[in-house]
């Protein structure tokens, strides 16, 4: 495929620039961050202990990365297999986002050095915090064996990628079971704050609340990642354009489900726990935003695409679900935490906060971009052509 | 169940099965440590003074607490506690109710099984048999987490340091329990607003004083119950509520509300790995049957296909050797009428 740029000037691209000053500030100011602390970098507080860093690149990083073991059960397990051609950069984008997820953590912890301290100093088992540092060091390692046949395909290891392919359903188990466990417990963290949490997000059920947006969360990313792969990468792509369309439709079908799903289970919990109420106040507004703006409003488009072939409405659909988890993670973990706090004692990003997360999220566009051009992403390696 | 009693199970396997009793004994129920301290704060005898504020951070040493005592304009902010000064005090207007303001002072309630301790993934906390909740900074990872759940907003962090930041609060004056002393606050306040003694013998004094003077009262010892319960009391005449604590939340300890999904895990760490294999092998088996199936109507019509081709050869050959015959024997006559016309001439000749 096309070769990778090797003279001076093909790097000064624009994209490579902004890119490169983006990167370069967010270092420097995560530099700052372990010179001078959290205070002088953030504007965490007493009060409010987990800002932008925990709320987007960790709560949200989390969900918007599902998408790589939604499609492995779909094709691995469930036998869809037309939507092979997709596996490969979801699994990618997940072992990305993952591995981001951790870069944000390890920016925003006291101590990150302790990281591993859990699992060979001193456990805390009654923490949800603990499974899901558990959970998620698994699957990044289950991420990255994923993720390695294209690596290998790439460099020509030819035993190394029989060994892992034969270990997919081993490792599409596995990721789901990992995913079902941290997605969930995301949510499960917030059962320990019942006064901090408005009551319309906090719920007995607020693991699986987690866990089926971060399937449509999944979905939608794979819809929205694909079709930008598609355009930016179009001489990479090697299904057509007909053929992606009818993997995008169908991608819609399955959202309009786990979106349906979800509007249920979100309505049930306000339901059986009389919170009726609240809806009338301004942080009903806010939730009513939320659940008709960007739950019901983007299921019904999947719907609507689906039965009328549309690909593009699907696509939008696809944009306001990602846009509505972003939006639903920072309300639990931000504007809708700390609720009866009165106002001088909220919180407000710091402008290095917000740089800091720009920068993780360019280092995966970034890594993403470098990897799709050199290895078999978008289309099969003509060596390996049909293998796991 | 007390979390550090959970706590002794340690390791990634114990993991596991600790968040799996942790649900399995949702019937028992864990009274606290027998005998153990408290402190009562009572709301009508406190007068704002913050001689408690000066004694703790004297104790902790920490620098005096700022504004300095005289300057009463530090009722005009709602203060928490921070990392440089463990309790405050704030003064809550009353107005409405025709009665001069009220001070609460605020500090750590070291509750009977608390939520920072269940929430440690490194279990820093510990619940002591004496009543304090205590917490061991050569563990803490610094996640915060415990900081964003306490239900009091009692849990501060040192932010300003990048090495070595801790989480802190009140401690109970543990140091000095140990020493048969009394928390310095309780010690230095002038009033008699802070009593110090076992858990159970406030109790008792705080219905005593509720009971005489039942005007002055609301008839509710705040601490005991609420979220398990804490070893900090508070009663006094105002509403809780106006006082910035949470009314009417459940007895239920915050260990408990987040334990019955906890004990879910191990569960689904069991149940998962057999249901999706056998998913796996049922997809795998419809794919096996579709393809039988179609290999069969594959082989069915060539098998049918060649029989009809076989007919059709035999018929062509048929007809083939039918024309040849035909032809030979067309040729043969014509032959023979040729050589009778040449005859025919000779004789005429």
């Amino acid at each position: 495929m096309n070769q990778p740029a090797k003279s001076p000037a093909r790097l000064l691209t624009p994209f490579n620039v902004i890119a490169a000053v983006i990167l370069a500030g967010g270092a420097a100011i995560g530099l700052l961050r372990f010179i001078k602390g959290l205070g002088a970098t953030t504007n965490l507080s007493n009060d409010v202990p987990w800002g932008l860093w925990i709320g987007f690149d960790v709560m949200t990083g989390v969900a918007l990365a599902a998408g790589g073991f939604t499609i492995t059960t779909a094709v691995y397990l469930f036998g869809m297999k037309e939507y092979k051609p997709i596996v490969r950069p979801a699994v990618l984008t997940g072992f990305l986002g993952y591995a981001l997820v951790v870069v944000g953590l390890v920016v925003d912890l006291g101590r990150p050095w302790r990281l591993p301290y859990p699992f060979i100093v001193k456990a805390g088992p009654t923490s949800a915090l603990f499974e899901i540092a558990l959970c998620v060091m698994l699957y990044l390692t289950t991420l990255f064996i994923e993720s390695t046949p294209a690596a290998f395909e790439w460099l020509g290891w030819k035993r190394l990628r029989k060994l892992v392919g034969s270990m997919t359903i081993a490792l599409t188990i596995f990721g789901l079971l990992l995913s079902t466990l941290h997605q969930s417990t995301l949510g499960a963290m917030f059962l320990a704050t019942p006064t901090r949490l408005h009551p319309l997000w906090h719920s007995t059920y607020i693991p699986v609340h987690f866990f089926v947006s971060a399937i449509a969360a999944g979905i939608s990313m794979l819809i929205v990642e694909g079709s930008l792969s598609h355009r930016v990468f179009r001489d990479q792509v090697e299904i057509s354009h007909e053929q992606f369309d009818k993997i995008t439709i169908g991608l819609g079908k399955a959202g309009a489900v786990v979106l349906l799903t979800y509007f249920i289970i979100k309505v049930m919990a306000i339901g059986l726990e009389n919170e009726w109420h609240y809806l009338a106040t301004p942080y009903g507004a806010l939730f009513l935003v939320e659940l008709l703006g960007f739950v019901a409003l983007p299921c019904f488009g999947f719907l609507l695409g689906y039965r009328e072939r549309r690909p593009l409405l699907i696509r939008i659909s696809a944009v306001i679900t990602v846009i509505g988890i972003i939006f639903n993670r920072l309300n639990v973990s931000i504007f809708a935490y700390n609720w009866q706090l009165p106002a001088e004692r909220r919180y407000i990003p710091h402008w290095m906060e917000i740089w800091v997360t720009v920068a993780i999220v360019t280092a995966g566009v970034v890594a993403f971009r470098w990897i799709v051009k050199r290895m078999p992403i978008l289309h099969e390696h003509p060596e390996w052509r049909g293998v796991h | 169940m007390s979390v550090s009693r959970r706590g002794f199970l340690q390791g990634m396997a114990a993991g596991t099965l600790a968040a799996g009793t942790a649900g399995a004994a949702g019937f028992k129920h864990f009274e606290g440590y027998p005998g153990r301290y408290g402190l009562l704060h009572d709301v009508n005898l406190c007068v704002g003074c913050r001689s408690c504020e000066v004694a703790c951070n004297q104790v902790n040493d920490n620098p005096p607490p700022e504004p300095p005592t005289a300057d009463k304009s530090v009722f005009t902010k709602m203060r928490r506690p921070t990392s440089k000064q463990y309790t405050v005090v704030n003064r809550y207007l009353n107005e409405a109710d025709g009665k001069p303001p009220v001070y609460r002072k605020q500090q750590c309630m070291h509750c009977n099984e608390p939520c920072c301790a269940s929430v440690c993934f490194v279990h820093a906390f510990t619940k002591t048999p004496e009543g304090p909740v205590l917490y061991d900074p050569s563990v803490c990872v610094g996640c915060r987490y415990c900081v964003n759940a306490c239900p009091y907003y009692a849990l501060s962090y040192e932010y300003e340091k990048p090495f070595e930041p801790r989480v802190v609060r009140c401690t109970m004056c543990y140091p000095r329990i140990k020493k048969g002393l009394k928390p310095a606050c309780a010690e230095a306040c002038p009033m008699g607003a802070i009593k110090f003694g076992r858990r159970e013998e406030l109790i008792k004094l705080a219905r005593e004083r509720i009971r005489k003077r039942p005007a002055d009262y609301i008839d509710h010892v705040y601490g005991e119950h609420e979220f398990g319960g804490t070893s900090w009391l508070v009663i006094g005449g105002t509403s809780f509520a106006k006082l910035g604590l949470f009314e009417g939340v459940t007895h239920e300890s915050i260990p408990e509300l987040g334990s019955g999904f906890l004990s879910v895990v191990p569960l689904i760490v069991s149940v998962y790995p057999g249901l999706l294999a056998g998913i796996y092998a049922f997809s795998k088996r419809k794919e096996r049957l579709a393809r039988e199936e179609r290999e069969a109507a594959v082989s069915e019509a060539v098998s049918k296909a060649s029989e009809e081709t076989k007919q059709k050869l035999s018929a062509a050959a048929d007809k083939a050797k039918k024309d040849k015959d035909n032809a030979v024997a067309q040729a043969v006559k014509k032959a023979l009428a040729e050589a009778e016309k040449a005859s025919g001439k000779e004789v005429s000749k």
